[in-house]
């Protein structure tokens, strides 16, 4: 029965995906530090473990590696792990397994094996995240043949990725965003796959395409709407699926505009961005580009420093602007108005 | 029998740390402290019980729940509370947060939020002592969750090898986050037995008894400043707070009050208040308050980071 007008939380539509898959294949489990805890990883694994039993719901010891390899074993085996980390910055535990045999399994032994894995985890950011819970990693899994990494920005994309993450027959990094989980949208509740290596085009506009990443779609929209009222019209572009990518999306965007702007949750050396930027550079003639993300430092955890760190939706439009607008003077929306409602809400310690 | 000086100093050292910890909780729903504060408090005994055989040279090493060890080994408390709310004249300037705390005057290692990685680094702090040949040890103090890692069995297998002068003490509250050590081991009493199998000698105290863990860690001590190698230390504990945040999370849905009372019943504080004349009680908790409050002024008084700072110290 379909009922597309029914709003779900980011984290709720998380959850939807796995019960729905874990019913429909037996094959499926969800394993992880906590992840059959009273919370359940913010709720987005909460009750499963009562429905689905501590065999295929279960917590692990703090042995990130070894059960990243113990995974692997698993998927070749047969079985479809969905491995989850309460933060991106834990998975640099597991770059050995997921680089050096994930990645390169079927490939390296013939097309005989397959790694049907799903490694999910959560970005960090404000609250003295800091150094080590706040990093976005996404860029070292895209310099990997053989990784998909996807990282849905609503809850739409979050249950549809998610479910066709699981039923990939690789390796997929999925990036979610501590921020996004309290976010809505409408969501089916029927099963249904966000195919990977299309991307969305979120807002249509003429003078300048704005390509966001994982939350930084968010910040975009925003942004966009604050350049609307001065009469700058962006289109906003949401890759969803970082490996495979959908350039073809972005060059005719950028094509049309001739000036693109990505803004990344990830630093832009070598990053996200860097990528996009080079794709679109060889392929559009006379395109005017900008990249933002992290600043290129450490994240710091002093409220004032970090506000410097990460784009918002200020500096966004600002950028934005001046590549629509060049020659003119400089323009920055009122901050109070950069604001967005989940950052308004959101409290610590998580 | 412990002297009378121990005792004092033993008390004034883990109410320093409670009193610390308390007040932060309390602040905390002011949102001054913007940092996810991981609380010792029930636990502080440890720290204090080791850092208290420990001399200026020594060095110790900890987790994203280092404000006991912190304050045991000497480092300054305006630093930590000002780290907590995010000023320059914090610790680290700002930049580090409740997890990420430093005092390298007082000897104490920078401490980690990512679990496990301080026990190789303190095993590197202690090759480097075993190089300058000075006696000088370090001990390292880590979670129950901590000893799964693959970087813990693989330091003590070098910190074996090499015979290197450092103390791992193992704090075993039974817990990591939510998880009851017995759903992450099949021998949840093992982890000595894990370390003796590695070549490091290992003892467990189960009780939490502040002189039990300082004459334990007097005795490695003693012995590594004699060119003997590593030593473990299990410490059983709880902790009486939340994982993380300044409230207790009894009934939440992982753990009874039930559990905690006889640790509570068995508060190190009251037990050496107990051992004290009362009148010397009172002017150490005199001090005590007075100090914590002035620290409360200075982090409040205290200026936010400089915008530069964002970029300062990427590279040294
Ligand atoms: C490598 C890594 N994995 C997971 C986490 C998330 N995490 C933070 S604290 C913690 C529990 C650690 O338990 P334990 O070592 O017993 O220390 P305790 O918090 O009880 O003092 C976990 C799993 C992390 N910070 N680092
Ligand atoms: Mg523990």
């Amino acid at each position: 029965m379909s009922s597309p007008d029914r709003i779900l939380r980011y984290v709720d539509a998380l959850r939807e995906a796995f019960d729905q898959e874990m019913a429909r294949d037996p094959s499926v489990f969800v394993f992880g530090l906590d992840v059959d805890d009273y919370l359940g990883i913010q709720g987005s694994t909460k009750g499963l473990v009562d429905k689905y039993g501590p065999e295929r719901v279960f917590t692990t010891p703090l042995s990130e590696d070894a059960m990243t390899g113990i995974a692997i074993g698993a998927a070749m085996a047969g079985m479809r792990p969905v491995h989850v980390h309460i933060r991106m910055d834990f998975m640099l535990l597991c770059m050995n397994q997921l680089i050096n045999i994930a990645a390169k399994a079927h490939y390296m032994w013939g097309g005989q094996v397959k790694v049907p894995l799903v490694v999910r985890s959560m970005i960090g950011k404000s609250w003295g995240q800091g150094a080590q819970h706040s990093q976005g990693l996404h860029s070292l899994f895209m310099h990997i043949p053989g990784l998909k990494v996807v990282a849905p920005s609503n809850a739409y994309d979050a249950k549809g990725c998610m479910l066709a993450a699981i039923r990939d027959d690789n390796p997929v990094i999925v990036m979610e965003h501590r921020l996004l989980y309290a976010t809505e949208a409408p969501v089916p509740v029927e099963p249904y796959a966000v195919e990977f290596g299309k991307a969305r085009i979120c807002r249509k506009g003429d003078d300048v395409t704005v390509v966001g990443i994982s939350n930084m779609v968010m910040e975009a929209i925003r942004a966009a709407e604050l350049l609307a009222e001065v009469g700058v019209e962006a289109e906003v572009i949401d890759p969803v699926s970082l490996v495979p990518l959908d350039m073809a999306t972005i060059i005719a965007s950028a094509n049309r505009t001739k000036r693109l702007l990505i803004v990344d949750n990830g630093w832009t050396m070598c990053g996200a961005s860097a990528e996009i930027a080079a794709q679109a550079a060889e392929a559009c003639e006379g395109l005017r580009i900008r990249r933002m993300g992290f600043a290129p430092t450490t994240c710091p955890t002093a409220p004032n420093l970090e506000a410097g760190f990460y784009p918002n939706p200020g500096t966004i439009a600002s950028a934005a602007w001046s590549l629509a607008r060049p020659g003119t003077a400089a323009w920055a929306p009122s901050p109070e108005r950069t604001k967005l409602a989940y950052q308004v809400q959101f409290k610590g310690p998580f | 029998m412990h002297s009378k000086d121990t005792i004092s100093r033993l008390y004034r050292s883990v109410l320093r740390i409670r009193r610390f910890e308390e007040v932060a909780a309390d602040i905390y729903p002011s949102d001054k402290i913007k940092s996810p504060v991981h609380l010792a408090i029930g636990q502080e005994q440890v720290s204090v019980g080791v850092c208290d055989v420990l001399e200026d040279g020594d060095w110790v090493g900890g987790s994203y729940r280092s404000h006991a060890m912190h304050l045991a080994k000497g480092g300054t408390m305006n630093g930590l509370m000002a780290e907590m709310f995010g000023k320059e004249t914090g610790c680290c300037r700002g930049k580090g947060g409740s997890m990420h705390i430093i005092d390298v005057g007082a000897g104490v290692m920078g401490s980690s939020a990512v679990v496990g990685t301080q026990i190789p680094m303190a095993t590197g702090y202690a090759l480097a002592a075993k190089a300058a040949g000075r006696g000088r040890v370090v001990a390292v103090f880590f979670g129950d969750g901590a000893s799964e890692e693959g970087c813990f069995y693989e330091s003590l297998n070098f910190a074996a090898l090499r015979k290197l002068p450092i103390l791992f003490v193992c704090e075993n509250n039974g817990y990591a986050i939510h998880e009851p050590l017995a759903k992450r081991r099949a021998r949840p009493e093992g982890i000595c037995a894990v370390a003796e199998a590695l070549g490091v000698p290992a003892t467990r105290i189960d009780d939490g008894d502040i002189f039990a863990i300082r004459d334990g860690a007097a005795k490695a001590v003693a012995a590594m400043r004699a060119g003997q190698g590593p030593v473990l230390m299990e410490a059983c504990v709880y902790r009486w707070r939340q994982h993380v945040g300044p409230d207790e999370d009894y009934g939440a849905g992982y753990r009874e009050r039930v559990e905690a009372e006889p640790w509570m019943a068995a508060d190190q504080v009251a037990k050496l208040a107990a051992l004290m004349a009362p009148g010397q009680c009172d002017a150490i908790k005199a001090e005590i308050e007075a100090e914590v409050a002035a620290s409360v002024r200075f982090a409040e008084e205290s200026p936010i980071p400089a915008p530069q700072e964002l970029f300062s110290h990427v590279f040294a």
